[in-house]
């Protein structure tokens, strides 16, 4: 042992220290702060000069210590740090501005009750401290998850039979026509404009009912579907192909028909990718705004029937709250909602994720002895 | 149960494509079978003729008769889901669905096709399938596990099981030891002597050891080239086969002097 660590080992070449990376790091923030300082310091610029600095110098200082090659190799792993931290800047910056705007104006007021009733009058009132802020986003919460709920509703069982047919059932000459045919429509479809799928839905329910203002909840649920249903197509297609090709014939070699191979083997086996797909679908649409005004209308009290009435939901609630605010002599109030209201979507939006996760995890198929 | 095979003038064909020409052979009831030949010469494509696998291949199609005991399995009107619960299947991967338990998938055969069973009849199935594939004593504590927690020789001695347990009257092997390590091989090799007592064993192989271990007659099948059809080219008794066959192509190939 003693040897060994007297004798330098011919395959080691110098090491540069693990602490490396963190030192640089600290090293580049103050040199870019001081950079930044010499021309006019602000946030922007010190982040800029810290991260050029941080790129250039870290790989210069591994070559100098280990090598060209061993140099090279950290430029390349400083470049994927660099660009790690630059996409999480946006992420944490709308998390960030979300919460401290949100969180001040989020109690049972906001979460409970809706905008009925609630005048400039009564903003101006809470502005000047005589009263607490009344109006909230109930009915918003309430439309978000009844549309959300009826375009999932529709979009799933085609989306998911459109996905079968396209992997179970195209074999044939003629079927295997109208799957490419389908194929691509559904990529045509996945770029459609959200307010082309809202135009769509407004125009299709006028002619049915022949009333040009024809709004209600359940529109705007058809115009979500129309951009959900690709989404869904698309990502239970790939769970499916995904499934073993093995654990069908194993099924068939049983006696077992088709149809129920594909309910009971194929679909069992795929469920964990399609939900958590059809979850990511949904928190999509969910942030529609365009579609939802040309369909649903907007209105500031409670309606919880998609088929009649006009509704409300939380991205054209936002939208209203910071276009017209409630009172135009006091906005801050009613962009004190739109951001509460924003921060209500983005929670929303996080459960459905851990829903889908918690779903995919329970239908994972068990692993264990 | 188990029935003979007559097959008359066989052709099969992917598509346009010619892969096997002509078969003509006689599968013994109570025995084992064994097909060997090199790669591709159509052995597998020919195995899975015999309980209608192989139109799950779009565009595959045969020409020619398959008699089980005298019913023409490609006659009018014939359900190949029905062929299917006679002619029973093994893999060469094992392939144990991941979703079910080891109960579950002895039980698939039954379940998948929603068939009622009584707890005790389901209970009575497990346990005589899975005694019937040499498992039973090495997963009784656990049938609750999944299967796919087994090891490799386990989880193919449990899709065996899963085969007998809807009761079929023939079983096809397509190379079900070439995945499993010497020992599981052996396993396997003691179950399919035993299967023989009730069952038509037919086993697809590449190891020609085990085709002289375990089965009684042997078909050789052979290609003449790349793009020509399989066929077959001698059937005889084991013996016969190996250590005095007829043809050249025969004996080049079981002495190991082939190509």
């Amino acid at each position: 042992m003693s040897t060994a660590t007297l004798r330098k080992s011919s395959l080691a070449g110098g090491q540069a220290p693990r602490w490396l990376p963190f030192a640089v790091g600290a090293g580049a923030l103050v040199l870019g702060a001081a950079l930044a300082s010499l021309a006019g310091f602000s946030i922007g610029l010190w982040a800029v000069f810290a991260g050029l600095l941080f790129v250039v110098a870290g790989p210069a200082v591994v070559g100098a210590i280990e090598g060209r090659r061993k140099g090279v190799d950290a430029l390349a792993r400083y470049l994927v740090y660099g660009a790690f931290l630059l996409a999480l800047i946006p992420l944490v910056s709308v998390i960030y501005t979300v919460l401290a705007r949100g969180l001040p104006g989020l109690d049972l007021n906001m979460l409970m009750t809706s905008m009925g009733g609630v005048t400039g009058a009564t903003d101006n009132a809470a502005a000047a401290g005589e009263t607490p802020v009344y109006g909230g986003a109930y009915h918003a919460i309430l439309g978000t998850l009844v549309v959300t709920f009826w375009a999932t509703l529709m979009s799933v069982p085609v989306g998911l039979l459109t996905a079968i047919f396209l992997v179970e059932y195209s074999g044939g000459r003629i079927s295997g026509l109208i799957a490419r045919i389908i194929t691509f429509l559904v990529d045509v479809m996945t770029g459609i404009p959200s307010i082309v799928a809202g135009l769509f839905a407004a125009a299709l329910f006028v002619q049915i009912f022949d009333d040009p203002s024809m709004r209600m909840g359940f529109i705007a649920s058809v115009a979500l579907s129309v951009l959900m249903i690709p989404t869904v197509v698309r990502n239970a297609e790939e769970m499916l192909r995904i499934v073993p090709n093995e654990l069908r014939e194993a099924s068939y070699a049983l006696g077992v028909r088709k149809w129920r191979t594909i309910a009971k083997v194929v679909i069992p086996t795929a469920i964990s990718g399609i939900s958590s797909g059809v979850t990511l679908a949904i928190a999509r649409v969910i942030g529609e705004t365009a579609p939802i005004l040309v369909t649903a209308g907007f209105v500031t009290t409670i309606n919880a029937n998609a088929f009649s009435g006009w509704m409300t939901t939380l991205p054209t609630y936002i939208y209203y709250q910071i276009v017209t605010p409630t009172s135009p002599t006091n906005p801050g109030i009613s962009e004190g909602r739109a951001w509460s209201a924003a921060l209500i979507l983005i929670v929303i939006v996080m459960v459905l994720n851990l829903l889908a996760r918690l779903i995919a995890k329970i239908f994972a198929p068990k692993t264990g002895r | 149960m188990s029935k003979r095979i007559d097959v008359e003038s066989l052709n099969v064909y992917y598509g346009d494509f010619l892969a096997v020409e002509d078969v003509n052979i006689q599968i013994d009831p109570r025995a084992v079978t064994a097909f060997i030949g090199p790669s591709g010469c159509g052995k597998s494509t020919f195995l899975r003729t015999l309980n209608r696998m192989h139109e799950v291949v779009p565009g595959a199609r045969v020409e020619g008769k398959v008699n089980l005991d005298g019913e023409d399995l490609y006659g009018r009107g014939v359900d190949p889901v029905r062929v299917r619960s006679q002619v029973g299947m093994v893999f060469q991967r094992p392939n144990p669905f991941p979703t079910m338990s080891i109960r579950d998938n002895v039980l698939a055969g039954a379940k998948l096709n929603s068939r009622r069973m009584s707890r005790s009849a389901a209970d009575e199935l497990v346990e005589s399938s899975l005694r019937g594939a040499n498992l039973w004593e090495e997963v009784k504590d656990r049938l609750g596990k999944p299967g796919s927690g087994l090891s490799g020789g386990q989880q193919q001695r449990l899709c065996i099981a899963r085969t007998i347990a809807v009761k079929p009257d023939v079983i096809l092997m397509d190379e079900p030891c070439s995945a499993l390590d010497p020992i599981s091989t052996l396993a396997v090799e003691d179950l399919i002597s035993e299967l023989q007592e009730e069952y038509t064993v037919v086993i697809v192989t590449h190891n020609m050891q085990q085709a002289a271990r375990v089965s009684h007659k042997t078909a050789f099948f052979n290609i003449a080239g790349t793009g020509k059809p399989g066929r077959l080219i001698e059937y005889a008794p084991t013996q016969e086969i190996f250590n005095n066959p007829k043809n050249q192509a025969t004996e080049d190939y079981v002495s190991g002097r082939f190509g």
